[in-house]
């Protein structure tokens, strides 16, 4: 799939942004980065809401804007989710979804291609198409924002901060929707969000943003691990690890998930064998031994390398980025450790890990 | 019949007057709001303020200068005669004309308040779901500041029928062509009729009243928007 080369100069008083990305052609990737890091701007410059005076946008091989050419909003084949869903309100639910479905061009490849019914069936909004936006929870009224973007068959879904004006309750009816969609839909997805839990959720890539200018651009999993970007300095910093999985204790009413390099046990799950789930595994919940530790209630021990340490959020504290078989991990373990345990790069050590979280739940 | 047959002629000139003006008024004054409330150029002040000065001038100060530009020898006035029209004052389209300025603001104001509050985001969704700018004008802009069309047609027809000063300075008094109600009252009291006069008045009275309060009680439900 051709990747999105995007490259934006902007320099207004206050404020500026000064990316030059290629962001993957499939999957999500997610734009990470506190408010006024410029995600949102990025993502505003990429939809052609925003006209970056020096600026070349080419997507996955068509040149939506350069010296000479400028693609305008509306005959660009995107998707866009606001955070606040802005439906119209003088039309339906069916009225706001047909909206763009009878003025988008019917896409050229198959698999591009969403029908009005495949959204309103992604997003679970059947029973509300008669209805007034105004007579939706705010949860509705973001799903149906949802599929009236995924009804124009957009070439590529543009999401900023979806989630971000609803209260915990409307996130967790959400999220499973957006998953769905990352599992069913051929298209790309830029997801701009700056909580970090959705987007080791729903992210394969992710670009992390500070002060206008991009700090980090690469696969999820090796990014997250990565110990020199703020996120490690955040009281949410850790790994995503994919698992499998790969059986079921029914005395112990415990799971055992595997991906590579080891495997964690966890509280029994409802997912069949061979199910895959993202784990999520904090720094603060990984601490390190110089032995394989017996006699502890820790089930959780993997064998890991030490492959770097640096600076923590405390000076009392350090991280540790290991590496378990193929699996990074990343531990936060107190200075005094570090140097009791002589903890050094290249140092075999066991991993012993409290909690994952799974997400999904 | 309460009223006599010139009373009715004027009541009706009046209403197809300020008919005529409101129509024109919503083609003509659309675009203008439209464009003050979206423009960043720096000439929104002062076509705000142009637009806007019929509410403080005198009408008859208004009436003299169309008067003198419709006239024979005003820039109007050549153009309307090169036209092969003729020149406008004292006839019906005189007024019409004169009166288009004259309400202009009332027409404008409430429908650029209306755009104004519509924001830049529905227009951007519109423009992600593929709409063209003049789609979204139609689809979206129109539908969604119809109530301050609602508001901007009364006041501006109702203002078009209160209208005195300009209509004696550009169409003069003539019955059937020029002569509007509120000219006709101001006949009856020089007349000494006082009687045709207070008929007349209590009509507009009423009239007017009526009117306002169509407005006040057409609210649009504040939950929907």
């Amino acid at each position: 799939m051709e990747p999105i080369n995007a490259r934006f100069d902007i320099d207004w008083p206050g404020f500026n942004l000064t990316v030059d990305l290629e962001l993957p052609g499939r999957g999500v990737t997610g734009l990470f980065g506190h408010s006024g890091s410029g995600k949102t701007t990025l993502l505003r410059c990429i939809a052609g809401l925003v006209r970056a005076p020096k600026g070349r946008l080419v997507f996955r091989g068509e040149i939506w804007q350069d010296e000479n050419t400028w693609v305008p909003t509306h005959h660009r084949s995107l998707g866009y989710v606001f955070q606040e869903a802005s439906l119209f309100p003088h039309l339906t639910v069916m009225g706001n979804l047909r909206y763009g479905q009878k003025r988008a061009p019917a896409p050229v490849a198959a698999e591009d291609r969403v029908s009005l019914d495949q959204a309103i069936a992604l997003l679970g909004i059947a029973h509300l198409l008669t209805r007034k936006p105004d007579r939706l929870s705010g949860g509705e009224r973001q799903r149906v924002a949802i599929a009236r973007a995924l009804a124009v068959s957009p070439r590529v879904l543009l999401m900023d901060e979806p989630l971000a004006a609803l209260d915990i309750a409307r996130k967790q009816e959400i999220l499973p929707y957006l998953e769905r969609l990352h599992d069913e839909l051929a298209i790309p997805v830029l997801y701009v969000s700056h909580a970090p839990d959705e987007v080791a959720r729903l992210a394969d890539h992710l670009v992390v943003m500070d002060g206008g200018r991009v700090l980090a651009s690469g696969p999820l999993k090796e990014t997250l691990a990565r110990l020199d970007l703020p996120m490690a300095f955040s009281e949410d910093a850790g790994v995503v690890i994919d698992a499998v999985v790969a059986s079921h204790d029914d005395n112990y009413h415990l799971s055992r998930l595997d991906f590579p390099g080891g495997n964690v046990v966890v509280a029994q799950r409802k997912e069949p064998i061979g199910h895959r789930l993202r784990l999520r595994v904090h720094a603060r919940d990984v601490s390190l031994a110089l032995e394989r530790a017996t006699g502890t209630s820790i089930a959780n021990l993997l064998p890991a390398t030490v492959v770097e340490i640096a600076d923590a959020d405390t000076p009392g504290h350090c991280l540790v980025r290991l590496d378990a078989g193929g699996t990074p991990l990343i531990a936060r373990i107190t200075r005094r450790s570090l140097d009791h345990l002589g903890v050094a790069r290249g140092k075999a050590m066991w991993a012993q890990i409290k909690a994952v979280a799974l997400l999904g739940d | 019949m309460f009223l006599s047959e010139t009373d009715l002629q004027s009541i009706w000139l009046t209403l197809r007057l300020a008919g005529v003006v409101t129509l024109i008024l919503f083609v003509v004054g659309t675009p203008i709001a439209w464009w003050l409330a979206r423009t960043r150029s720096r000439l929104k002040g002062p076509v705000g303020a142009v637009v806007a000065l019929p509410l403080v001038l005198p009408p008859s100060v208004l009436g003299f200068y169309l008067l003198v530009a419709m006239g024979p020898n005003g820039p109007v006035g050549q153009l309307t005669q090169a036209l092969g029209i003729g020149v406008l004052p004292f006839t019906f389209w005189g007024l019409v004309v004169a009166s288009v300025f004259y309400s202009l603001p009332f027409m404008v104001q409430p429908v650029q308040n209306a755009f104004e509050a519509i924001g830049d985001r529905p227009l951007e969704v519109a423009a992600t779901l593929r709409a063209s700018p003049l789609d979204t004008f139609f689809s979206v802009a129109l539908p969604l500041a119809a109530p301050g069309f609602v508001t901007a047609g009364i006041l501006t027809f109702a203002h078009t029928v209160g209208e005195f000063g300009v209509v004696l300075m550009i169409g003069g008094n003539i019955p059937g062509v020029t002569r509007v109600a509120s000219v006709q009252i101001y006949d009856h009291v020089e007349a000494m009729e006082y009687g045709d006069a207070h008929r007349l008045a209590a009509v507009m009275l009423i009239f007017s009243f009526l009117v306002l309060l169509a407005l006040y009680l057409w609210r649009p439900n504040p939950k929907n928007t």
